[in-house]
This record gives C-alpha cells, sequence and structure tokens, in this order.
C-alpha cells in the first residue's frame, strides 16, 4: 500500500468495464428501436389456449404479413384479458367467455364483437373413474356425481374462460364446490391439465389444449357433447370512442381478419394433419345459438 | 426418463441448426439482462459505497430497506411497473408497455437492491484501518474511494453475479411487463413456461439447458475476472 500516487486500472476491472460496456451497447439497440411510439401496433389480449394450441402462431404472421400492423399478443386468462380491455389497455380481445364479453360491450369497453369459432369442452378424468360419471350426457350431473364421491376436482381457479363456465355447470348442478378433494391451481389450461393427471383428479379441459397434452396425461374424456359444453370464441374491438389512446383502426383490421372466409378456411383445418381431427370449428356469420346442432 | 434424452438431443439440434427463433431469444436474453445489471451496478455500486461509508440519523433504516430489496419478488415488481407503464398509468405516455425497455426498468428494479446490498456488505468489511492509512498519506476523496473500491474488488464482482443472476432467472415481472410476446418480448425464461403449457416439454427442456448454459458461462466469465483479481 505504499508509493501511492495514482492507482493504474487493474487489468480485472479494466476488463469488467469494457465487458459492461459491451453488454450496455448489445442491449440498447432493442430497448430503443421498441420503445418508439406507432400507431401500426396493435395489442391483442387473448386467452391462453389460442396461443397453447399454436393457431395464433399460424393466424399472427399472416396478419401481419397482409395488413403491415405489428400484433403484441398477450396470452393471459379470459378473465384478464377482459380486464385489460376494461381499462382500455389492449386494442382488440379474442375471448371465450360470452356472457363477461356482452357485459364489457354493455359498459361501452368493447364494440364490434363478431362470433369467430367454437370448439368444445370435455371432462376428463382418471380411466379409473372413481366417481363413476363415463359416457353421462349431461355435464351437470357429472359434477354431482364428482361432488357426491367426493372425488379430486382441479379447477382452474384463475377467472379464465374455463373457469367462468366451470362455475356455471356448478351451478346448474347445484352444488357448491368446497372441500379437500375441490382445488384451485391458479394456473393456465396445460398446466392444470398436468396437475389433475399427477393427482389422478378431475377437470373440466378445452378439446384443443387437452388434445396437444394428451400424450403425456393420464387423462381420458369421460363426458363430452352436452350443449352446456360449448366453447365460443369471440373477436371483439376495444371501444377507441371510450379509450383515445386505443389504435381503432388496427383493431378493426384484425376483426375483419379473423372472420373473413380464407382466415376462416385456415381456422377450420388446423390441427386436422397432428391431431385427426380440428380443433376449432370456424363460425363467423352464424348466430351463437346456431351453434352445436 | 425419455423426455430428459429427447429434451438435450432437441437442445443440442436447436443448437447445432441455429434455430433462428431460439437465436433471437436467447440474444434478447442476454441483452435484456446485460443491460439491466449495467444500470444495477451504475446505480448499486457507488450507493451501496456510500451506505457502507457514510454515518447520518436514518442509515439503518436505509440498510434495512436495502436489505428487504434484496429479496424483492420479481410479480411485485412487474405488477408496479406494469401499473405504471400502462398506457394510462402515470408513464404510459412513453408506450413503453410490452417492450424489452420495460423488461430492462422490471430487471434493473430488481438488481439494484442486490448490487447495492453485496457492495454495501464488502465495502462495510473493509478494515477501518486502511480509510485511516490512506487519508493519513494525502489521499483525495476520490482516490480514497477509488482504493477502497478496489479493495472490494471481489465484493463487488460478487455483487455483479449476484445482480446478473437474479434476473436472468426471473420470470414474473418479464411475463407480466414484457407480455411474452413472440419476436419481441420473448425470452428464455418465459419461453420456456410456455411451452410448458403448451405441452412441449421437450422443447421447454432445451431452452432450460440453453439457459443454464447462458448462465453459466456468463458466471464463469465474471468469476474468472473475480479470482484473477486476487492475484494482482
Amino acid at each position: 500500500m505504499s508509493g501511492f500516487t495514482r492507482p493504474p486500472l487493474a487489468p480485472a476491472r479494466r476488463r469488467l468495464v469494457l465487458f459492461l460496456v459491451i453488454l450496455g451497447i448489445v442491449g440498447t439497440i432493442p430497448g430503443a428501436a421498441a420503445a418508439t411510439p406507432t400507431s401500426r401496433e396493435v395489442i391483442l389480449a387473448t386467452t391462453t389456449s389460442t396461443q397453447d394450441s399454436g393457431l395464433l402462431d399460424v393466424l399472427i404472421p399472416m396478419f401481419e404479413r397482409k395488413t403491415g400492423y405489428i400484433v403484441k399478443t398477450i396470452a393471459v386468462g379470459t378473465g384478464q384479458a377482459l380486464a385489460l380491455g376494461a381499462r382500455g389497455e389492449a386494442d382488440v380481445l379474442l375471448c371465450h367467455a360470452p356472457a363477461a364479453e356482452m357485459e364489457l360491450v354493455q359498459s361501452g369497453a368493447a364494440t364490434n364483437r363478431k362470433l369467430v369459432m367454437h370448439n368444445d369442452f370435455v371432462i376428463v378424468g382418471p380411466a379409473g373413474d372413481p366417481a363413476g360419471i363415463c359416457g353421462l350426457k349431461s355435464a351437470a350431473e357429472a359434477f354431482k356425481k364428482i361432488a357426491a364421491a367426493q372425488a379430486v376436482f382441479v379447477s382452474r381457479g384463475d377467472d379464465s374462460g374455463t373457469h367462468k363456465k366451470e362455475k356455471e355447470i356448478w351451478a346448474k348442478a347445484g352444488v357448491k364446490p368446497a372441500g379437500r378433494w375441490y382445488q384451485e391451481a391458479g394456473a393456465g389450461m396445460g398446466q392444470t391439465l398436468n396437475i389433475a393427471s399427477e393427482k389422478e383428479g378431475y377437470t373440466l379441459t378445452d378439446r384443443a389444449t387437452y388434445l396437444a397434452l394428451k400424450k403425456h396425461l393420464g387423462l381420458k374424456i369421460l363426458v363430452q357433447g352436452d350443449g352446456a359444453l360449448l366453447n365460443i370464441y369471440h373477436v371483439m374491438q376495444v371501444n377507441p370512442e371510450k379509450f383515445d389512446k386505443v389504435n381503432g383502426p388496427g383493431a378493426l383490421a384484425f376483426v375483419d381478419f379473423m372472420v373473413a372466409e380464407s382466415t376462416q378456411k385456415i381456422i377450420g383445418s388446423f390441427g386436422v394433419k397432428e391431431y385427426g381431427e380440428p380443433l376449432f370449428f370456424a363460425d363467423a356469420g352464424k348466430g351463437e345459438n346456431e351453434l352445436g346442432r | 426418463m425419455d423426455l430428459i434424452v429427447e429434451g438435450v438431443v432437441k437442445a443440442f439440434w436447436l443448437l447445432v441448426k441455429v434455430d433462428r427463433e431460439v437465436v433471437r431469444i436467447t440474444l434478447l436474453t442476454l441483452q435484456v439482462s446485460g443491460l439491466a445489471t449495467l444500470i444495477a451496478v451504475v446505480v448499486g455500486v457507488p450507493l451501496g459505497t456510500a451506505l457502507a461509508l457514510s454515518t447520518f440519523r436514518g442509515r439503518q433504516v436505509a440498510v434495512s430497506l436495502v436489505n428487504t430489496g434484496m429479496g424483492l419478488p420479481p410479480v411485485v415488481v412487474g405488477l408496479w411497473v406494469s401499473i405504471v407503464l400502462w398506457r394510462y398509468g402515470p408513464l404510459g405516455f412513453l408506450r413503453l408497455m410490452y417492450t424489452p425497455a420495460a423488461m430492462v426498468i422490471a430487471q434493473s428494479v430488481i438488481a439494484t437492491p442486490i448490487v447495492t446490498g453485496f457492495t454495501m456488505a464488502g465495502m462495510g468489511q473493509l478494515d477501518p484501518g486502511v480509510r485511516l492509512q490512506m487519508l493519513s498519506l494525502g489521499a483525495s476523496r476520490w482516490q480514497l474511494l477509488w482504493i477502497l473500491l478496489r479493495e472490494a474488488r471481489l465484493s463487488v464482482l460478487a455483487a455483479v453475479i449476484a445482480g446478473f443472476g437474479g434476473v436472468i432467472s426471473e420470470i414474473g415481472a418479464s411475463m407480466m411487463v414484457g407480455g411474452n410476446v413472440m419476436g419481441q418480448t420473448r425470452i428464455l425464461t418465459t419461453a420456456t413456461a410456455m411451452e410448458v403449457s403448451r405441452g412441449h416439454f421437450d422443447m421447454a427442456i432445451a431452452l432450460s439447458v440453453i439457459l443454464l448454459a447462458l448462465a453459466y458461462g456468463i458466471t464463469f466469465g465474471l468469476t474468472h475476472l473475480q479470482q484473477r483479481g486476487r492475484h494482482v
């Protein structure tokens, strides 16, 4: 510590500084580029099933090529997607909770709501089927039996479209689910299916996600085909008249794209190659009560 | 067992074939976490030094705040940064939500207390005698600071390693403020979570192998610097 004048920059320190500077320079490029505000950006808030099934990976690049807009897909539960729409934090919504969507339209936060497609929910469970619901025609009946048997049921518990549908069925069954057998995952569909599979429990799932994950799951489809199990997807704009920061033209373009004939054709054939059956049925232009007949 | 083998094989192929999307995700991960660490160092090292060397009323409160901040849950940071950056939030006019810049901000918030805390601890451990000796030798304030930082370089590098490790492994904040948008804000952790929920476990394992390799590589580099520093 003697002979102290000006300490030379220790080599280790110099290299660290250099390393950090390089990281910094490389790091600023995307940050600065992406920070520029632009009306070419469309924020799409949607449910996890459209992303997890891979459908949006096909549709979004097509939309971007066709229109020049850049889409930011925020895949969350339908509850959160609708909440983002209600606050004007998204431009366009693709959801599957018709009742909650209608509320949003009536509140004036959403507009131009159009039917896009449907598939269905199924009740899945372990092959052993401890509650004996296999082959039942009514979802409510099946839920009653599960509750009576106190068999493990894993709920999404995240206010998603699937969770809303599940609560609807419990209400129809006249059961208030509670107790050790009723477990709320608070997770997405894929994760919830994994939990149900590990715990040998029942759960309600959309068919698309189930098919995509089937090979890793010890779960079978036990109940399907009930009219109450329809899973209906609508697209809608967040109202640009209510929220000045919303990209109205971009959202309108996305709604038009989703119901266009060419897009509908792709939706209707999506998944056939991989799963042997379509994951979604294209419905643009139909009325909601024409479905499932 | 098959799954693990499948995943590792897939990781190998992704790297060999140089999958463009995976390369982009990996580079973005590095850029976001690297820049966040840099910001954390620029703010945290001086702050930690100041807290370690100064005495003022309320110092204990400040020190405890930093120590608590070292364990800030990323989801909490994600939520608060979202509230601020949303279109109709206080800084909404900047239009930063769902951009890499938003992720850098959130990760900087996570890393800064970590870097500050480690620096503070390292500087606090220095022998007070060094300080007195330097002052008696007529060192200026800046010369003194420089010497002390050099003395504490092991701790300062540990601070950098801990800060970087904290942000490159974090998912809660990046998912919330970045949105995991393909080609824009998807990073290794958010992509891994998404692939799991898609049931693509092999892809998820592959991504996690890349993330671990990356974290190890960077940490190895920093550790190398740190340990060399011992003999200078």
